[in-house]
């Protein structure tokens, strides 16, 4: 079975300063997978190479077998990989249902029409509605999403990325600035809304790595050290050395995540 | 804007069919050639304006080069109704305008690909060199811009829909008054669609539009290219009452004042250019009769809309809406009494030191004299420049203390109000 994602010896140099130095990974469909590390890792770039935001410097990125380190960010959207931002990323002077709506806009078909009334669009509205109800934001539906609060903000923006459909979707840092409670709930909505997909998702929160992930990769200066189960990277001496020192555990991590 | 407007647009509407009649002359039995002319001029321009604004306003583009799409659509409306009167082209008139847009959207594909390859300000730059392009292309392209006197028609080219002549301009203004509002239909049932929706994403967030599935540069490019085709249609309506095209009417000059329109009205309501047409035009007509200065007064007006009121007037109605909802209108009328003389003194002052200034010079070259309610003003006595002067800085220093009480009452009124989308 190929891989959902595959990264071959990938690099990114900016100028002379490699920031990707030769990352080897395999990310099996249906699996979740966290990407953690310390800051300046490279983890965001990583993502950004792999959504198209920026273009590798050699080898290769594919998706379900085919290759998409050279397509723009909107040709590998459309080939089913979708991906949020550690910075809220929404489109702030829309309401939150159009917000929904446009996110579904291209996978429901409609491509650049401009002959189709979108209040007309049943189903299309239908789905967006949906979709505010899994996110519990029904209640602001026409509230415009600039002045939504923040959570309510990241919640937003998970359901953008998992609206159209995407089978890989990339969670950059879905937690960052999250209070415990609001962490909780955030890590619920995830796991509901993204049953049956990859996730591949950046994050510092231990806690939620460990609860979430079926595999975890440790990127240290733009390099894998560790790739493995929770309990394999868990006891792994690279890992424990190089990134939260010698006595690591999964609660000291939580600690210093937070 | 939402079915509750309805009726806004069903008064403008008829308003806009009855006010030829508001000014018609019982004795000679004639309609008065100054509105209908002012009024068929706002028809062109609420095109204008809006298309501007499916640019500005709805995908955050701010183009230098409407006037261009305008232009052409004008010069083109002129050889087609010539070859029209010929017989050669069977087109009736009231279909010419169908010709006028396709012209502007055929040029809009052209400069749009290029233009719209960039956003925010390369593309705006880009868009400034497009029309000094086209600027120049008028003067140096003698058989189609018939260079500084361009080029001129006869629109009673005896082919009409309905065996009309169009010899008044009446009619004509009922023609470009079916098409403004067919325009401005097509214009906002366009803002309801798919394409719309994304050029209102793609202002907003390229970025994230890009994470969606769209290529915001091809939203930028059809949006470009569907404002090109509305402007068009103005600028065949132009030709069609004038007509005569020159210069004007794709020189920069109007595509300044495309966006003054749009900006005015409000950028963040689709019928905000509307309303900015209508002043502007208002203005144009009414003011610039009685000064010599009334570009001035739209320059200032237009400086003070960007510091103070950055939504347009538009927006400054729609501020209002959750405070009526809750009921509190009431308690900004005493504020916004106590406001009104202060902005008087200011305005008359402004107005005064302007009109005084421009007798000094303009005036005095044209050998006209200040008139103010029958009295000759004696522009070089003192006593006009102080009282101008004196209301103008105190009107200023006044307005400023009134307007700090007017904050705290407007801060107090709205504090726990959510804001209303526009």
């Amino acid at each position: 079975m190929t891989a959902a994602l595959s990264l071959r010896k990938v690099t990114k140099s900016f100028g002379p300063t490699e920031i990707i130095r030769g990352v080897d990974l395999e990310i099996a469909t249906g699996e979740r997978h966290a990407i953690i590390g310390p800051n300046g890792a490279g983890k965001t770039t990583l993502f950004n190479l792999i959504s198209g935001r920026f273009h590798i410097s050699s080898g290769e990125i594919l998706l379900n077998g085919e290759r998409i380190d050279a397509l723009p960010p909107h040709q590998i959207n459309r080939r089913g990989l979708s991906r949020s931002f550690q910075i809220t990323s929404i489109f702030h002077n829309l309401s939150v249902f159009e917000n929904l709506r446009c996110a579904l806009l291209w996978s429901a078909g409609y491509r650049y029409s401009f002959w189709n009334p979108l209040g007309r669009q049943r189903e299309l509205n239908d789905h967006a509605g949906r979709l505010l109800e899994d996110l519990n934001l029904t209640a602001r539906r026409d509230t415009r999403a600039g002045l939504l609060s923040y959570a309510d903000q990241r919640a937003l923006e998970v359901g953008m990325t998992i609206a159209g459909g995407a089978s890989v979707i990339l969670l950059d840092e879905p937690t960052a600035g999250m209070s415990n409670t609001e962490t909780d709930y955030a890590m619920e909505l995830i796991r509901r809304v993204t049953v049956g997909k990859t996730l591949v998702m950046v994050e510092h929160d231990m806690k939620v790595v460990f609860d979430l992930a079926d595999r975890i990769t440790v990127l240290v200066y733009g390099q894998i050290i560790a790739s493995g189960p929770p309990a394999e990277v868990r006891a792994s001496r690279a890992v424990q050395e190089a990134y939260l020192g010698a006595d690591f555990s999964a609660q000291a991590a939580s600690e210093v995540a937070a | 804007m939402r079915g509750k407007y309805a009726w806004l647009w069903i008064a403008a509407v008829v308003l806009a069919l009855a006010i030829p009649w508001a000014f018609y002359d019982f004795h000679t039995g004639r309609h008065s050639g100054f509105v209908i002319s002012m009024l068929s001029q706002m028809g062109m321009m609420i095109i204008l304006a809006l298309s501007y604004n499916m640019l500005l306003g709805q995908a955050g583009l701010f183009s230098l080069c409407h006037a261009t799409f305008f232009g052409i659509g004008g010069y083109a409306t002129i050889h087609f109704l010539n070859a029209a009167g010929t017989g050669s082209l069977p087109v009736p008139i009231e279909l010419i305008p169908v010709l006028s847009g396709l012209s502007g959207l055929g040029l809009a594909v052209v400069f749009g690909y290029m233009a719209t390859k960039q956003r925010a300000t390369a593309f705006a730059m880009i868009t400034l060199g497009i029309s000094e392009l086209m600027a120049t292309a008028a003067l140096m392209f003698h058989h189609f811009f018939g260079g500084e006197g361009g080029v001129t028609t006869n629109r009673m080219i005896e082919h009409s829909l309905f065996g009309l002549t169009y010899a008044s301009g009446l009619q004509v203004y009922y023609l470009i008054l079916a098409w403004t509002l067919l325009a401005t239909a097509a214009m906002y049932f366009l803002t309801q669609t798919p394409l719309g929706r994304m050029a209102n994403a793609c202002r907003d967030n390229f970025e994230r539009a890009q994470f969606v599935g769209y290529d915001p540069r091809r939203v930028r490019f059809l949006q470009f290219a569907l404002s090109g085709l509305f402007a068009g249609i103005g600028g065949g309506l132009y030709a069609i009452t004038y007509e005569i095209v020159t210069f004007d009417a794709l020189a920069a000059p109007l595509s300044a004042n495309a966006l003054l329109m749009a900006y005015i009205g409000g950028t963040t309501v689709f019928a905000g250019p509307v309303l900015g047409a209508v002043l502007i035009t208002l203005l144009q007509s009414g003011v610039s009769l009685m000064s010599n200065s009334w570009l001035v007064y739209v320059g200032v007006m237009f400086i003070t809309m960007v510091i103070f009121a950055p939504a347009g007037l538009t927006g400054l109605i729609l501020a209002h809406r959750p405070i009526a909802r809750a009921g509190r209108l009431g308690r900004l009328a005493l504020p916004y009494v106590r406001i009104v003389p202060p902005a008087l003194a200011l305005v008359l002052g402004f107005v005064g030191v302007v009109e005084l200034t421009s007798f000094l010079t303009i005036g005095a070259a044209q050998g006209k004299s200040l008139v103010l309610f029958g009295n000759r003003i004696d522009i070089h006595a003192a006593m006009p420049w102080i009282v101008s002067t004196v209301a103008l800085v105190g009107g200023a220093a006044w307005l400023r203390v009134e307007s700090r009480t007017f904050g705290r009452v407007w801060e107090s009124v709205t504090a726990d109000l959510t804001p209303v989308r526009a």
